[in-house]
């Protein structure tokens, strides 16, 4: 094999790149594509994944009669945290019947933000489902439009059923201030479970 | 040579699913690969080499992910996967999986948790 003039600038002394992935779900049109081209540092990218009537659990899944061919994009970006560490965000395709596609999706992932719309919380109860079911860690973003009223949180947190420890956090998507918020506020979600977990050992 | 050899000047999507031998799916080595998995050549495109191969190691000097990869490469992931899984076996490009937030069997990692922290707090 031939290394020569071969050099690995991003490698230093054998530490190298590491990566963390966080995604961001949510249901149909809450704004996750518009928060992570906010927050990113490069410009964002889409990456493809097609369906073909190969497979019957496809098939059965799709349920649509005339397609053989379906394609559904991921979107996502990348922050620089330091160095050596990529955080990796990824928009999670609208249609969550299409989860299963990205085969371990939400594994290895540090946590997700589900964005809610609070003028439809219903279209986020499948996002949230999903996050309970895999067991995924998540704080809940109330991306904020024009028109939508100012719920009291302990409203929201009632008709999503979730508990008193997950944070529901407002925010505008297309600010990268905010967004950020948003992202620290879910690692520091994170290392507060750290904490409860290294208690009760 | 009467084996058959496999295109090695690909167009359309159709030539890619040929390109891969008919395989569909990532499997052995690259079974874990995820779409936040960084890839890093570890050696030089070699003369004769399918393009799709070439252009992986010449983007990867530098790590990049598989969905930056695929996006670059206007590739679906699976086909994505079963390339990179011919420069995995053959040693010439290393993959580094994101790292979790919980290590196998290891309790959670509050000190990468401080570290991705005081990154975005620098942003
Ligand atoms: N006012 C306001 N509009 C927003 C905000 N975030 C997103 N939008 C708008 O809402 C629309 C939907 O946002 P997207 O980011 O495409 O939503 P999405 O969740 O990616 O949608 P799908 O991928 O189709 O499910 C776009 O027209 C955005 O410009 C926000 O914080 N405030
Ligand atoms: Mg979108």
């Amino acid at each position: 094999m031939d290394l020569k003039g071969f050099d690995h600038p991003g490698r230093p002394g054998g530490s190298g790149p590491r990566s963390v992935k966080v995604m961001i779900a949510g249901g149909f049109g809450t704004g996750k594509t518009t928060m992570v081209r906010s927050v990113s540092d490069i410009k964002p990218l889409t990456t493809e994944e097609t369906l073909t009537q190969a497979s019957a659990d496809v098939d059965h899944l799709i349920g649509v009669a005339d397609k053989t061919e379906t394609t559904v994009s991921l979107d996502f970006g990348k922050i620089s945290l330091n160095d050596s560490l990529m955080l990796y965000l990824f928009g999670t395709p609208g249609q969550e019947r299409f989860w299963f596609l990205w085969n371990g999706l939400f594994k290895g992932a540090l946590g997700a933000v589900v964005l809610v719309d609070t003028r439809r919380l219903a279209s986020s109860f499948r996002a949230i489902e999903e996050m309970e079911r895999q067991n995924v860690p998540f704080v809940v973003a109330l991306n904020v439009f024009p028109d939508s009223k100012n719920y009291p949180v302990e409203e929201i947190r009632d008709a999503l059923d979730i508990p008193e420890n997950i944070p529901v956090v407002a925010c505008d998507a297309r600010d990268r201030a905010s967004s950020r918020d948003v992202l620290v506020a879910l690692i520091q979600h994170l290392k507060d479970r750290s904490a409860v977990a290294m208690e009760s050992r | 040579m009467s084996a058959p050899r496999r295109p090695t000047d690909p167009s359309g999507l159709e030539r890619y699913y040929v390109l891969t031998g008919g395989r569909s799916g990532p499997g052995g080595s690259a079974s874990s690969l995820d779409v936040a998995t960084l890839i890093v050549s570890l050696a030089a495109p070699v003369p004769g080499m399918q393009h799709e191969h070439e252009d992986i190691l010449r983007r990867c000097r530098d790590p990049l992910s598989v969905a930056e990869l695929g996006a670059h490469l206007g590739l679906p992931f699976n086909i994505l996967a079963v390339l990179l899984t011919d420069l995995l076996e053959a040693g010439r490009v290393e993959a580094r999986d994101p790292i979790p937030a919980h290590g196998a069997g290891r309790g959670p990692d509050l000190a990468l948790l401080e570290e991705v922290l005081s990154g975005l707090e620098r942003l």
